[in-house]
């Protein structure tokens, strides 16, 4: 005959109210836990977002007050203005060009320091982190010392008979932008490569697969994740970009973020300014949601 | 068909050509910051021609009122949001990682994504219309509010990667030998995620003293921060000060990058699987 151990918690009965009660008691610390910041976002997020929309459809007195009852399309279709489209084309074609360097050149960049030893890859990630982290501002301003009149880079440039001064030029903002953002593109890349299972792709060269060609079926599809958040982190900056052209580009140069500063702090059209700024948002929402379902899990 | 002795020739001659593209890349990311730390010794008043040593520039910042003020503004602005934003983002980590679906628990999630995915301009548009709205005058108060908005999330993020490394039984065993609630979190709890409070507070700190767009829409007279300054007088042109005060804010970066990566390096030793 088998003997029934004694169950040690036989004196409190276990009963599914009891239970029901501690999980409903659990979920209400959850939630208190994070009363504080939700409630924070909400006023300091959330409704200055409605608002934003909101401002969109205002009209604005001839003094440039947002006027906040004569409610209207006439913002929203100034953004088929062929004078904006241009500058929206513009700095999409830019924020594409970024992206699309700063893919190609981070990749093997990033290849490289995820094969080396744990000792050296460490070595190494640490000088991607310093610019990574460093102020912006001061990265950006390096290069408007290298290409000034009097830059290194321009005097180099003219030597070679190659270029001429670049500042306040399309061709800076574009270094500007690939400098600024391309430490955003080299960590989510070594992160996907450095996860990478190598074995599979010992396989594919084992079933007489050509280097290439094993890279191109096995390496570069197993770290799409990383190309994937590598791009959403250098495309969205540099689409709304305002510190980088502000201070390498010129009068020919205005993009979408200067575009909507303008709006703002010079133009005082704020029902403009707000309705580019909401289509930017939509934009870019719609970009990270398709990351997202494409199977990105991480930022 | 590729034999071994072919396939390693062939990697060996990729793993030189990839080491070369990796030298000129940092080459890229170094160069210009080299030639503005040096420039800022320079003997002239002229940014880009070098007439010899000097520490000029140096002496020179701190008889400048206008900066030393904005570094003043800079640091009260960085630490007072950075302590707000760290307690607030924790305890929202700590929400969403240990406590089961509470009603409303995605759109909170959602909510706290998206101060990190929106445009730096949307957000200073957004701000700047919010406290015109309600009236406020601008100033410290509205730049530390804004700082306090975005940090919340950054903090979040770093301390949730954290917690959701953490092993949920070392806190079941505390509370199973009769800790309270409170005890555990500041005996267990805190200890085992301080790494990732503090990375995130130093990601906090940093944003703080580096954002520009932001804070230039929604500050007020007496209240710039020492970026935004900086910003205005890069755009009236290249001076020497500027490459001075440029290296001391490069170095600043420097030392609070080693200090997080200090902290991680101390992290590892009590999370589930390193």
């Amino acid at each position: 005959m088998k003997r029934r151990l004694p169950d040690p918690v036989e004196a409190v009965e276990v009963t599914p109210d009891l239970e029901r009660r501690a999980e409903r008691a659990e979920r209400w610390r959850g939630f208190r836990l994070a009363v504080p910041a939700y409630v924070y976002l909400i006023v300091l997020f959330a409704v200055p977002l409605v608002l934003v929309g909101v401002y969109s459809f205002a009209s604005r007195s001839r003094t440039g007050q947002p006027l906040l009852h004569d409610w209207n399309l006439d913002s929203v279709k100034r953004l088929a203005d062929s004078a904006f489209l241009q500058i929206a084309w513009r700095s999409i074609l830019l924020a594409l060009l970024t992206t699309i360097i700063c893919l190609v050149v981070a990749y093997p960049f990033s290849y490289y320091i995820a094969t080396r030893s744990e000792r050296t890859r460490n070595v190494l990630l640490v000088f991607v982190m310093i610019p990574f982290w460093s102020n912006f501002l001061v990265r950006t301003y390096a290069w408007k010392v290298l290409l000034g009149a009097d830059g290194i880079f321009t005097r180099i440039g003219e030597a070679l008979g190659l270029w001429g001064q670049l500042l306040f030029t399309m061709p800076a903002v574009l270094i500007g932008l690939i400098y600024g953002f391309l430490p955003f593109m080299v960590l989510p890349l070594y992160a996907s490569i450095e996860r990478l299972d190598w074995s599979l792709v010992e396989a594919a060269r084992d079933l007489y697969a050509t280097g290439p060609k094993a890279f191109r079926r096995v390496t570069l599809p197993l770290s799409r994740p990383g190309i994937i958040a590598g791009s959403i982190l250098v495309f969205i900056p540099s689409l709304g970009a305002y510190v980088t052209p502000d201070i390498l580009g010129g009068a020919k140069t205005t993009l979408l973020g200067n575009y909507i500063v303008n709006q703002f702090l010079a133009a005082r059209n704020w029902p403009l300014g707000s309705s580019i700024s909401m289509a930017i948002m939509i934009v870019m929402l719609l970009a990270t949601v398709l990351y997202f379902r494409s199977g990105g899990r991480t930022l | 068909m590729t034999t071994g002795r072919d396939r390693s020739m062939t990697t060996r001659r990729l793993d030189r050509i990839l080491a070369g593209h990796s030298a000129l890349v940092y080459l890229f990311f170094y160069l210009p910051l080299a030639v503005l730390v040096f420039f800022s010794f320079n003997d002239s008043r002229f940014a880009n021609r070098w007439e010899g040593f000097t520490l000029d520039w140096y002496r020179a910042i701190p008889k400048d009122q206008a900066l030393m003020n904005s570094v003043k503004n800079s640091l009260i602005i960085a630490l007072e949001s950075t302590a707000v934003a760290t307690v607030l983002g924790t305890m929202a980590a700590l929400s969403l990682e240990r406590y089961k679906k509470w009603l409303g628990k995605r759109t909170f999630d959602a909510l706290l994504y998206l101060p990190v995915i929106i445009p730096d301009v949307t957000m200073a548009v957004m701000l700047l219309i919010f406290f015109t709205q309600i009236n406020q005058a601008l100033g410290l108060t509205t730049i530390i509010l804004s700082h306090i908005a975005f940090n919340i999330s950054f903090v979040a993020i770093v301390v949730r990667a954290r917690v959701s490394n953490l092993d949920p039984s070392l806190e079941e065993a505390a509370s199973d030998l009769y800790a309270s609630r409170w005890k555990s979190f500041r005996k267990v709890t805190l200890p085992l995620i301080l790494p990732g409070v503090l990375g995130g507070a130093l990601l906090a700190l940093t944003l703080s003293l580096d954002d520009v767009v932001i804070t230039s829409f929604v500050q007020g007279p007496g209240a710039t921060p020492l970026a935004v300054e900086v910003f205005a007088r890069i755009k009236r042109g290249v001076t020497p000060i500027i490459n001075a005060v440029s290296t001391l804010m490069l170095v600043a970066s420097i030392l609070l990058i080693l200090g997080s990566l200090l902290i991680q390096r101390r992290q590892g030793s009590a999370t589930r699987g390193g």
